[in-house]
């Protein structure tokens, strides 16, 4: 599935078939930090992604 | 698939801090009842009251402003262009493009057009990190605005993301002058309006959520000259505990309100009364020169524009090349 990242904006392609919140853990990220958008839909962490998925993974934190 | 706690339809998110999953409407009924909490256990403000909205174009003012009207209020907002490059473009564009479509009163102060200078420019004219002339600026416009157009009260979309990481920099240091003044209501006091945080019971992953299911268009990317700072790495501190120990943000925060900032309330009424600044006519703590915002005007605005990625720190300036690319960075200021 392609998984788009933001700041920067980026994607990379990583195998489907898995929850989430386990894609968060893989990549290092939050999930309190983040929301997990999947083809264009706002989905819980436990959610199953599947290889033809388009998933956006939205930073939520800001400094100001 | 996950279920929503309230209705058994599918869930849109997880919030581990209520232990429940929600769908969209039940995600916005909870997100308003919060926002309603506040601002009754506050005594914020009265339905009567004309709120005046501090808009960025991210996801906590516009979320608030979007609140507020959906509960009834009067509500305006004001955007203030503080000249952060495509950033400041950007967000720009997106809090007009809300006041348009929803018919709402939108009052914008540009900094550069109005004053001579920007934050970028600020911040290398002071020598000081871009955020503090930029707190300074927008604070300081905030109650000019509020009192010029005769607004009851300012309201800014500070979330319990913001606030919990306000105080555990404070507790760090026990600064105790800042603790005591820690609060998401300053009232009206010596020519400074009243100043109110409906979203204090509200996290920023809450935030985004209500912006997403709502439809709502927000400038995702953060601030360039905030990336990096000392907030954003609290913040990130007390997300790890969370996952960890899910609500262990709001107990911090609320419990602070709840059991310790009263112990801390009455170092707050000593406070003297400021003088008028001679050159704006603001109120002043600085024994009869210009406001601190005046001499950062006088400063800056003598300063050669300065682009944004020459301020950037070495993380920053990475992250700003990489989404608005580096050929055209200094072509902006």
């Amino acid at each position: 599935m392609i998984v788009r990242l933001r700041q920067p904006r980026r994607e990379v392609e990583i195998p489907g078939g898995r929850a989430a919140h386990a894609v968060l853990r893989d990549l290092g990220l939050s999930r309190e930090g983040h929301l997990v958008i999947c083809n264009g839909t706002l989905v819980p962490s436990d959610t199953m992604l599947a290889d033809d998925d388009v998933v956006e993974i939205r930073p939520v934190i800001s400094g100001g | 698939m996950s279920k929503c706690r309230s209705c058994g339809e599918p869930a849109v998110v997880d919030l581990p801090r209520h232990n429940a999953n929600f769908c969209s409407v039940h995600l916005q009924q909870l997100c308003t009842r919060q926002v309603e909490r506040a601002i009754s256990d506050h005594s914020m403000f009265a339905p009567e009251d004309r709120i005046l909205v501090a808009v960025s174009g991210g996801k906590d003012s516009l979320a608030l402003w979007d609140m507020l009207i959906e509960l009834g209020y009067r509500a305006d907002g004001l955007y203030i262009g503080l000249g952060i490059g495509e950033y400041s473009e950007e967000s720009h564009r997106i809090t007009a493009e809300f006041a348009d479509t929803r018919g709402l009163t939108l009052h914008t102060v540009d900094l550069r057009a109005e004053h001579g200078f920007d934050i970028p420019t600020a911040a290398r004219a002071t020598k000081r990190v871009p955020c503090s002339a930029c707190g300074l600026s927008k604070r300081h416009i905030f109650d000019r605005e509020t009192r010029r157009h005769g607004y009851d009260v300012l309201a800014t979309g500070h979330n319990l993301d913001d606030e919990a990481a306000v105080l555990l920099g404070n507790t760090i240091r026990w600064d105790v002058d800042y603790l005591s003044r820690q609060s998401p209501v300053l009232p009206e006091r010596h020519g400074f309006p009243r100043k109110v945080k409906p979203l204090i019971r509200l996290t920023e992953r809450e935030m985004a959520a209500w912006c997403v299911v709502r439809g709502i268009d927000y400038v995702v990317e953060e601030c360039p000259m905030a990336i990096g700072n000392r907030h954003a790495g609290l913040k990130e501190t007390l997300n790890a505990m969370d996952e960890r120990s899910p609500g262990t943000k709001a107990s911090f925060y609320l419990g602070f309100l709840d059991r310790m900032a009263p112990l801390l309330r009455e170092r707050t009424d000593a406070e003297a009364a400021p003088e008028a600044c001679p050159s704006c006519g603001s109120p002043s703590s600085s024994d009869g020169m210009p406001c601190s915002f005046c001499r950062l005007e006088e400063n800056a605005g003598s300063h050669e524009p300065v682009p944004v990625r020459m301020v950037l720190n070495r993380v920053a300036r990475r992250a700003f090349d990489a989404q608005w690319g580096e050929e055209s960075s200094d072509d902006r200021g």
